[in-house]
C-alpha cells in the first residue's frame, strides 16, 4: 500500500509549500462528485486527522484518509506540462474509466 | 487528462467548477497576466516565453488586429495605424492632451458620457477603450490557454485589473468597460500601488506606512500607502507622467552621438542606435561596463565603451528627478523617511543599480526587491483575484481599497458639500439630507463633484442630475436625501429621494470626460496650500446665501404686508435691504455678516406685526371652540 510522487512532482510540491510558509504535506484524496463518479482532490495540509495514513516520497509527506486509499491505492502523482497549461496528474492504477476531461473517474 | 492544482484545505473544487481568476497589469508601455496556481502567484507566458506583452496595437489592412511584439515592430513603419500607450488616452478628452506629440488621428465625439477622445485609423474610429479591450482579450487568451479551459470548456470566473492609484472615475469607468469589451468579469478595479504592496505580502504583515516607488518605461509614480487592520489606504501619491526607463536610453543614446561625433542620423539610425543604448543600460544593471558598437547607414562606424560610474554620472539628474516628487508626496502625507516601514520597488527602471541605490539612501533602508520588478503588479492582482474568486478560507482578510478624493455635491453659493470623505473604504454609501432654498421651488439640481477643494470651481464636475416634482413647500420644509454609493471598483451612483413624496432620481456616474492626470495630482496637491483660502471662500459663500436668503424673504414680505409699515418704518428697512444687497455683490465676508445682521434686527417689529396681521386674519370671524388650540 503506498502513493508515491515523482521527483518532479515532489520539487514542485516542496517549493509550493516553501512559498506558502506553512503546511506539513500534501492530501489526496476523492469525492463523489463529477460525471464519472469519483473526482480527485489535492490539498495542502495543515493538520493531519487521527485516522489519516501517511507515506514518504522524495521528501514530501503524503497524506491519505483511508476511505480514499481504497480508490488511489497504487497512484503514482507527476507533474506534467501540456502546452501552456502546466499541473499535477494522477496515474492511478484503479481507474476502469475516466470522463472526457479526466477530472472524473469510476473503479 | 485535466492537470490539477493544489489548494487549501477544504477548498477542493468539484469537477468543472474550478473558480480562475486572473490578476491583470494593465500597463502603459507592457501588459501582464497573472494567477495563483498551487498557492503561487505565477505570471503566465505566451508560447514563445513571453511574460509581457506590449500594450501596443495594430490595425492591419486585411482587417485583423495585432497586439504585441509584432504590433511594436510595426511601430515605425505604420504609425498611424499602431497605437502604443492607449492608456494615456483612457477616459480623456481632447483637451487633456498634447496632441502635437502624437502621430495619430484624434478625433472627439461627443456622447451622453460627455466628450471623449478617439483615434482614427484604417479600421474606422477607435476609442482607447476599444484599443485597450484588444490587449486585454490577447491576455485572456493566454490565461485560457494556459488554463487549458477551451479543451475543457470552462471558464475564467473573474479578473482583477489594476489602474494607478490617480485615476479618477473617468479613467477607472473606461477601463471597466475595456474589460467587458474582452469579455471578462471584473471582480474588482485594484490600485497598482497596492496590489504591488500584497505581492509581497505587506497586507499580511505588520500594520504601518510603505512608500511604492514605481519606475516604468515612460513614467514613474511613488505612492504612500497605510496599512491598518487590512486595509490599504493612500495617503498621498506623485509622481512624474514623462519620466521613466525610456529617459535613461536617451540620455545614454546622447552621450552615444556626443562620443562618435556623427552625422545627423536618419530615422533607422536612431532606432538603432536607441536600441543598442537600452541593451548597454541592461547590461550595466550587472556588468562593470558596457560596450556600444553598431555600423549606421551612412557606413560610419559606432564604437564607445562605458562603465557604470560614467553611466551614473550621466543619469545622475533623471535620478534624481524622481527624489522630488518623492519628497513632495511625503510632505503631503505629512510624513518623514523615519516613518517609512518598507519602500517596494516596482517597474524594470528599477532595476538599475544606481536607482536603488538613491532610494536606498533617500529612505535610509534596503528596498524590496526580490520580485520582479516588471511582474510585481501582476503577481498582487493575482493573488487578490484568487481571494475574490473564492479559493481562500473566510479567515483570511478581504483587502480592501479606498477612494483616492473626495465626493460630494454643490449647495448654494458654489459651494462643495463633502458626503464621502477621501480615503474611505470601499465599498460605501452615504446619505445626507439637503432641503430647498426658495418658496415653492419644485426642482431641485444634483451637481456631483471630486475633489478635496471648497468651492465647485475648484473640483472636478462628474454628473449633473435635476430631482423634479417636489410639492411646493416654503423653502427649507422639504426632505431631500441624497445617498452616494461607490462600488468596491471606485465606480459611483447618486440617487436623490424626495422624503414626504417619495420622489425619486438617480444617476449612475458615467463621469464627464476632461481631468489630466498633472491636474487630478495637482487638485490633491492644492487642497493642502489652500486650506486658508478654501475656508474664507467657504465663510464668505456661507454670508452670501444667507443674506441673499434674508433678501428674498424681505421682498416677499414688503411686497405682500408693506401697508402694515408707516413710511419711516418702510423706508428704513428699504434703505437696510439696499445696503446688504450692495455688499452681497462684493467679497466682504464681515460686512456682509454685519449687514445681515443689521437688518434681521431692523425687521423685527416689521415681522412682530406681521406675525399679529396673520394671527388676526386666521381668528377673523371664528369663536374659540372651534380653533384646536
Amino acid at each position: 500500500m503506498a502513493i508515491t510522487l515523482t521527483q518532479t512532482a515532489a520539487t514542485r510540491v516542496e517549493k509550493f509549500l516553501a512559498n506558502r510558509g506553512k503546511g506539513i504535506g500534501l492530501r489526496l484524496g476523492v469525492k463523489t462528485t463529477g460525471c464519472s463518479g469519483m473526482a480527485y482532490t489535492l490539498e495542502f495540509v495543515d493538520d493531519m486527522h487521527p485516522e489519516d495514513m501517511a507515506f514518504d516520497s522524495h521528501g514530501v509527506k503524503v497524506i491519505v484518509d483511508p476511505k480514499s486509499l481504497a480508490y488511489i491505492d497504487g497512484t503514482e502523482l507527476d507533474f506534467t506540462k501540456e502546452g501552456l497549461n502546466e499541473g499535477f496528474k494522477f496515474n492511478n492504477p484503479n481507474v476502469k474509466d475516466e470522463c472526457g476531461c479526466g477530472e472524473s473517474f469510476t473503479v | 487528462m485535466a492537470l490539477l492544482q493544489i489548494s487549501e484545505p477544504g477548498q477542493s473544487t468539484a469537477p468543472h467548477q474550478h473558480k480562475l481568476a486572473v490578476g491583470i497589469d494593465l500597463g502603459t508601455t507592457n501588459s501582464l497576466v497573472a494567477t495563483v496556481r498551487s498557492g503561487q502567484s505565477t505570471v503566465l507566458v505566451d508560447s514563445d516565453g513571453h511574460a509581457l506583452l506590449p500594450s501596443v496595437v495594430r490595425y492591419l489592412p486585411d482587417g485583423s488586429i495585432d497586439v504585441g511584439y509584432s504590433a511594436q515592430a510595426a511601430q515605425s513603419l505604420d504609425p498611424q495605424n499602431t497605437i502604443v500607450s492607449a492608456k494615456r488616452f483612457m477616459g480623456r478628452g481632447l483637451k487633456d492632451i498634447d496632441v502635437s506629440m502624437q502621430p495619430y488621428h484624434f478625433v472627439e465625439t461627443k456622447s451622453a458620457s460627455g466628450e471623449m477622445l478617439q483615434i482614427e485609423t484604417r479600421a474606422g474610429i477607435k476609442s482607447p477603450v476599444e484599443i485597450s479591450a484588444e490587449i486585454l482579450k490577447a491576455l485572456k487568451v493566454r490565461a485560457e490557454k494556459s488554463f487549458g479551459l477551451a479543451k475543457n470548456s470552462l471558464e475564467l470566473v473573474g479578473v482583477v485589473i489594476t489602474v494607478p492609484a490617480y485615476f479618477d472615475d473617468a479613467q477607472r469607468q473606461a477601463t471597466k468597460d475595456a474589460a467587458r469589451l474582452a469579455g471578462l468579469n471584473v471582480l474588482r478595479l485594484l490600485n497598482e500601488p497596492t496590489a504591488a504592496a500584497v505581492a509581497y505580502g505587506l497586507d499580511n504583515g505588520v500594520e504601518g506606512t510603505y512608500v511604492i516607488y514605481d519606475l516604468g518605461g515612460g513614467t514613474f509614480d511613488i505612492s504612500i500607502l497605510k496599512l491598518s487592520k487590512g486595509v490599504f489606504e493612500v495617503l498621498a501619491t506623485n509622481g512624474d507622467s514623462a519620466l521613466g526607463g525610456d529617459d535613461f536610453d536617451r540620455r545614454l543614446f546622447c552621450w552615444v552621438l556626443e562620443q562618435s561625433k556623427c552625422s545627423p542620423l536618419n530615422a533607422n539610425d536612431t532606432r538603432l542606435l536607441l536600441t543598442k543604448s537600452r541593451e548597454a543600460k541592461e547590461w550595466l544593471t550587472d556588468h562593470p561596463s558596457a560596450q556600444i558598437t553598431s555600423v549606421l547607414s551612412t557606413g560610419e562606424l559606432v564604437n564607445v565603451t562605458l562603465n557604470t560610474k560614467q553611466f551614473n554620472e550621466l543619469t545622475q539628474t533623471l535620478v534624481a528627478k524622481t527624489l522630488t516628487p518623492t519628497k513632495k508626496a511625503l510632505r503631503d502625507a505629512s510624513l518623514s523617511i523615519e516613518d517609512i516601514n518598507g519602500v517596494v520597488m516596482v517597474g524594470g527602471a528599477t532595476r538599475m543599480p544606481q536607482i536603488r541605490l538613491a532610494v536606498a539612501e533617500f529612505f535610509k533602508q534596503t528596498p524590496l526587491t526580490n520580485l520582479d520588478p516588471d511582474k510585481v503588479v501582476a503577481l498582487g492582482a493575482a493573488i487578490q483575484a484568487n481571494t475574490l474568486a473564492g479559493n481562500k478560507n473566510d479567515a483570511d482578510l478581504l483587502l480592501l481599497d479606498v477612494i483616492p478624493l473626495s465626493l460630494g455635491l454643490e449647495t448654494m453659493g458654489g459651494l462643495v458639500e463633502k458626503v464621502i470623505p477621501r480615503n474611505s473604504t470601499l465599498p460605501i454609501a452615504r446619505a445626507q439630507e439637503f432641503t430647498t432654498f426658495k418658496d415653492g421651488q419644485t426642482a431641485m439640481s444634483i451637481h456631483v463633484l471630486q475633489g478635496e477643494r471648497d468651492l465647485v470651481t475648484d473640483c472636478r464636475s462628474l454628473a449633473k442630475f435635476e430631482l423634479r416634482s417636489i410639492p411646493p413647500m416654503v423653502a427649507g420644509a422639504a426632505r431631500i436625501r441624497v445617498t452616494f454609493t461607490v462600488d468596491a471598483d471606485g465606480l459611483l451612483s447618486v440617487s436623490a429621494l424626495e422624503t414626504s413624496t417619495n420622489i425619486e432620481a438617480s444617476i449612475v456616474v458615467k463621469p464627464s470626460y476632461g481631468l489630466s492626470e498633472e491636474q487630478m495630482l495637482a487638485m490633491l496637491q492644492s487642497s493642502f496650500g489652500a486650506a486658508e483660502s478654501d475656508k474664507n471662500a467657504r465663510m464668505l459663500g456661507e454670508a452670501k446665501v444667507e443674506a441673499q436668503s434674508l433678501i428674498l424673504a424681505i421682498h416677499a414680505a414688503l411686497q405682500q404686508d408693506s401697508h402694515l409699515l408707516i413710511e419711516t418704518e418702510r423706508k428704513a428697512i428699504e434703505a437696510q435691504l439696499h445696503t446688504l444687497e450692495q455688499l452681497n455683490q462684493g467679497q466682504d465676508a464681515d460686512a456682509i455678516h454685519q449687514a445681515t445682521e443689521a437688518l434681521n434686527i431692523a425687521t423685527e417689529a416689521f415681522a412682530a406685526k406681521r406675525m399679529d396681521a396673520s394671527v388676526s386674519r386666521a381668528l377673523a370671524g371664528k369663536n374659540l371652540d372651534s380653533l384646536e388650540i
